[in-house]
């Protein structure tokens, strides 16, 4: 059989850049953070062009796939890998931690995150995730001599290598159970749930696992909040945006194709996970003051939403969830680029209670983080109404009543944190004014504003390329 | 019809929008903002309102259908379409809305002082909001209005509110957000069932007995808070007493009546079935908010709270009306809705020219004002009257419409509805008499000023419209008279349906 050594060609090229400007960085004895910076920037625009124009199929032995869903979700993560550069542009420099392996470590990740998008078997799976998660877990203590960075790496480290192990067990009985780790040959063998064995559904359960640790679903979410907090805020916006992405993706691929036809055994579990999440991330949420360990917890809760999508198992489905990350992924961002814009003489601060009155103190910044609360909160006509939209029609789809309708009500649960963040900003009396914010973060705003805002005028391209890439895992 | 293929319901949706962002563009120091952003906001609003009288012209009102019918593609995969028309329901709302908004923007105008252009920008977004909802001929088009309409008004309610507008405001924001979002699983539910959210096709698709009265609670859940009907009103009186003046009049005005059109335009023509049997609930809500609230208005203190709840008990007719499911009925729930759209929203302005004058709402504080102001006091007559029922204004005709419709349903539903119109006549004159009438104690009191000009422009078109109303309703209800028509038969078509199905599969 040939090799169609092309199909990975954006991955290929994308880890020879990060090769070639970490050589950059370690034989340029000038300060080349910008520079790595914006050369990584370029080298994900080169992976996009590649992405868009490279050829669909197998290779590898079959063990790598290319198709509209690892297209679409590529896509979405080297967006998100960008925007978390262009955040860092500003944060690095102040915070002392100008260093080139930054955008270096972060183009690996992205290297991963884009292996996993594309796994077709068990074991490039586990690859594309743990180059993802190693690289991750530098960038959370990249911050390495405050004691909360240092901390927050360690705890992701210790607890992501766990999540590690028990998906490497679930990888196990898997295949000890089947006999294969293919994907393909996987949902040939499972045709037929009545000879399933319950060493099997047991194997599937810590795959779950060890994927919803990574998409910090309850009861996996323990790390969120410390990690979310501790993490250099660039680093944390990051982690809300391509790795979720990739994580969900590859959970997604992993329950439609080699565990199609067992929607039965698994649904039940994501259900529950689902319910947990939105319920935890609506009520936990409610008392924090820390805005990051707030988007913390709204992140659990937006996961949530998303498995809500996976839980109706249909085409429609894995639309929603496509769709929901995509908006999720722009929203994030740009909440995180008012972040951190939180800037008071040179420090960075992080209580809710420092944007008090920021309505009058910054306009625009308070007219972008409105736009971005209400749209995590789903009011119309902002695009995360639509993101709970597509999800919630795949739930009603599937006759998921209950997990509907606990999940509008938790969403109104969820309104009360997001319009509080509006109240403070408008309806309480300016505090002191933050620094003047640089351009990177206001562009970045302004452009994730934006799309959260008119995402209404024109979503069918956007629904479309999401129902492309839902339909070619329900072939 | 659309003859001349001329967007004009596009056009007065989203021209405020328009004046809204030229608001944004302006420059300068904080007077010539304000300054600018006021005459921006009156004349876009003064525009979209000749334009919606040329609706009003060019609508014709022996048509039952949609007129002014456009539409765009959206998400044609899901069969959504962008798709917008009136007929002889919404066509006048969105005049009420049109109508209110430059009279908002008037009363506005020396009372709100800081961060002026923000509030413009508001009232500009609510006003698109508004008009684009009842203009709305897609389930998502409207949805997406219908709870865009939130955004603007926890704004007003908490920037320019009283001392407890953040309450207020985050309890009127989760209040009907939670009501909505039910709405929007019975929506997903129709789409399922349908295939569509085309309203025109909704209105024809039968939906299975049993799903009907999930989707009706589900409707009810949304429309109930919005109306709001008792249980659920709580919200009202305290958005009310702390929203300035002119969130008040839209909420009062506007507001509540998506409540109304969204039980007449899709839980009753779209569950028939449901709506017949739920009907005997709709009547209990509506009859304990219609007695009860009007004791509670009786025991206020506070002029703004003791309208809200009469507020809520003229919404109780309307609710009333609308489940009668006759002619008479739904016309009066209509022609209640409307008045009390002009009416209620008049008294809250009323209450505004006393509260920017002595800066309290106390009922108390008043008294012996006729001496002093005397147009005042007329104008407050006027719209007392009208609140009461007094023949010959608005108020009566809707109240005696619900009130035939409702004997030819129940002897005991039409007494104990009209034990309302006895109550609502003894606290508004109550409340006339002590904020009127008797000598003035009060030294700033008797230095009080007339209405200004700007306040005669701001009342007197609500007063022709009042006594216009009162006098010849028949140029109102002209308009919903074809519409309602259909709605009844279809009505009476779907229930005789199912009982000759029943009858003949016993």
């Amino acid at each position: 059989m040939m090799m169609h050594w092309t199909t990975a060609l954006p991955e290929i090229a994308l880890a020879c850049c990060g090769m070639a400007i970490l050589l950059l960085g370690a034989l340029t004895p000038r300060d080349t953070f910008r520079i790595a910076s914006m050369l990584t920037i370029g080298a994900f625009l080169l992976a996009a062009m590649l992405v868009i124009a490279g050829p669909a199929g197998l290779a590898y032995h079959d063990q790598f796939v290319v198709d509209a869903f690892a297209g679409f979700i590529k896509l979405l993560v080297l967006a998100g890998s960008a925007l978390a550069v262009v955040a860092s542009l500003d944060y690095n420099e102040h915070e002392n931690l100008r260093r080139f392996e930054f955008p270096v470590l972060l183009l690996f990740a992205t290297v991963g995150m884009m292996v996993m998008a594309s796994a077709a078997n068990l074991m490039t799976l586990y690859v594309g995730l743990e180059l993802q998660s190693l690289s991750i877990y530098v960038l959370a203590a990249f911050a390495r001599d405050q004691l909360r960075s240092a901390e927050a790496g360690l705890k992701y480290f210790v607890l992501g290598a766990l999540a590690s192990g028990l998906l490497l067990y679930g990888i196990s009985l898997v295949y000890g159970f089947s006999g294969t780790m293919q994907f393909d040959r996987l949902a040939a063998a499972l045709t037929d749930p009545a000879h399933v064995s319950p060493g099997l559904v047991v194997g599937i359960v810590f795959v779950v696992a060890g994927l919803a640790f990574k998409v910090s679903a309850v009861p996996f979410h323990m790390w969120t909040p410390d990690v979310y907090e501790g993490a250099p805020t660039p680093v944390t916006l990051l982690m809300g945006t391509s790795p979720k992405v990739a994580a969900m993706a590859l959970l997604v691929r992993a329950m439609a194709t080699p565990f199609g036809h067992l929607l039965a055994s698994w649904q039940q579990l994501i259900v529950l996970v689902a319910i947990a999440s939105v319920l935890l991330g609506a009520l936990a949420a409610i008392g924090q003051h820390n805005i990051k360990r707030l988007m913390a917890y709204s992140s659990i809760g937006h996961m949530g939403y998303v498995l809500i999508g996976l839980a109706a198992g249909t085409a429609v489905g894995i639309r929603g969830v496509l769709l929901y990350l995509l908006t999720y992924v722009f929203m994030n961002a740009g909440t995180f680029a008012v972040i951190l814009a939180m800037r008071r003489r040179g420090e960075m601060t992080e209580e809710i209670a420092d944007l008090s009155g920021l309505g009058r103190r910054d306009p625009a910044m308070a007219l972008w983080m409105t736009v971005f609360m209400f749209s995590m909160a789903g009011i119309p006509p902002f695009s995360g109404f639509w993101a709970k939209y597509f999800i919630f029609t795949a739930a009603v789809q599937s006759g998921l009543w209950l997990l509907a309708v606990i999940g509008v009500l938790t969403s109104v649960i969820g309104a009360y944190y997001y319009i509080r963040i509006i109240k403070v900003m408008y309806f309480d009396a300016p505090g002191e004014p933050f620094d003047p914010r640089p351009a990177s973060l206001s562009l970045l705003a302004a452009g994730s504003g934006l799309f959260t805002t008119l995402f209404f005028v024109i979503p069918a391209p956007f629904v479309g390329a999401a129902e492309a890439a839902a339909r070619v895992l329900f072939r | 019809m659309n003859a001349a293929g001329f967007p004009l319901l596009s056009l007065i949706t989203w021209l405020p929008l328009v004046g809204g962002l030229v608001i944004l563009a302006v420059r300068g120091d904080e007077d010539t903002v304000a300054s600018n952003a006021r005459w921006t906001a009156l004349w876009t609003s003064l525009i979209v309102f000749a334009l919606s009288v040329v609706l009003w012209v060019r609508f014709d009102p022996a048509e039952p259908g949609f007129q002014f019918v456009e539409s765009a593609t959206w998400l044609p995969q899901w069969g959504i379409t962008y798709k917008l028309g009136v007929d002889g329901i919404s066509v006048l709302f969105v005049l009420l809305s049109t109508v209110l908004t430059p009279i908002c923007i008037l009363a506005s105008w020396d009372a709100i002082r800081v961060r002026v252009r923000e509030y413009m920008l508001a009232f500009l977004i609510l006003e698109t909001m508004m008009v684009g909802m009842f203009a709305a001929m897609d389930f998502v088009v409207f949805y997406m209005f219908f709870e865009g309409v939130l955004i603007p008004m926890y704004l007003i309610i908490g920037v320019w509110g009283g001392p407890r507008r953040v309450y207020a405001a985050i309890k009127f924001f989760l209040y009907t957000l939670a009501g909505s979002v039910l709405m929007l699983l019975a929506l997903l539910a129709m789409w399922y069932q349908a295939g569509t959210t085309d309203i025109p096709t909704l209105l024809h698709t039968q939906f299975p007995a049993s799903m009907q009265t999930w989707l009706f609670l589900a409707f009810l859940a949304s429309f109930a808070v919005k109306v709001p009907m008792w249980p659920v009103h709580t919200w009202l009186p305290d958005a009310h007493v702390e929203a300035p003046t002119a969130g008040s009049v839209i909420l009062a005005g506007v507001l509540l009546k998506m409540g109304g059109y969204g039980f007449l335009r899709f839980s009753l023509p779209m569950l028939p079935l449901a709506s017949a049997h739920l009907a005997p609930l709709m009547y209990a809500l509506s009859v304990i908010a219609v007695i009860y609230t009007s004791f509670v208005a009786f025991a206020q203190t506070d002029m703004k709270k003791l309208i809200a709840y009469s507020s809520v008990a003229h919404m109780g007719v309307v609710t009333i009306g609308i489940f009668t499911a006759n002619a008479q009925g739904i016309s009066g729930a209509m022609f209640q809705m409307l008045s009390h759209g002009i009416v209620s929203a008049a008294l809250f302005l009323c209450v505004g020219v006393v509260y920017d004058r002595i800066h309290t709402r106390e009922i108390a504080r008043y008294g012996g004002l006729a001496d002093r102001m005397p147009a005042y006091a007329f104008v407050f007559m006027v719209f007392t009257m009208a609140s009461i029922g007094l023949p010959g204004t608005s108020g009566f005709v809707g109240e005696f419409l619900v009130l035939v419709g409702a004997f030819r349903v129940n002897f005991w539903l039409a007494l104990l509805g009209s034990l309302g119109m006895i109550l609502g006549a003894a606290y508004a004159l109550w409340l006339y008499r002590r904020i009127i009438f008797g000598r003035i104690t009060r030294d700033d009191l008797r230095g009080i000023l007339d209405l200004s000009p700007r306040e005669v422009a701001v009342f007197a078109p609500l007063v022709v419209l009042t006594i216009w109303m009162g006098v010849y309703p028949s140029s109102f209800s002209q308009f919903w008279d074809a519409t309602v028509g259909t709605i009844v038969v279809h009505n009476q078509a779907a229930l005789h349906l199912t009982t000759t199905l029943a009858a003949a599969n016993p």
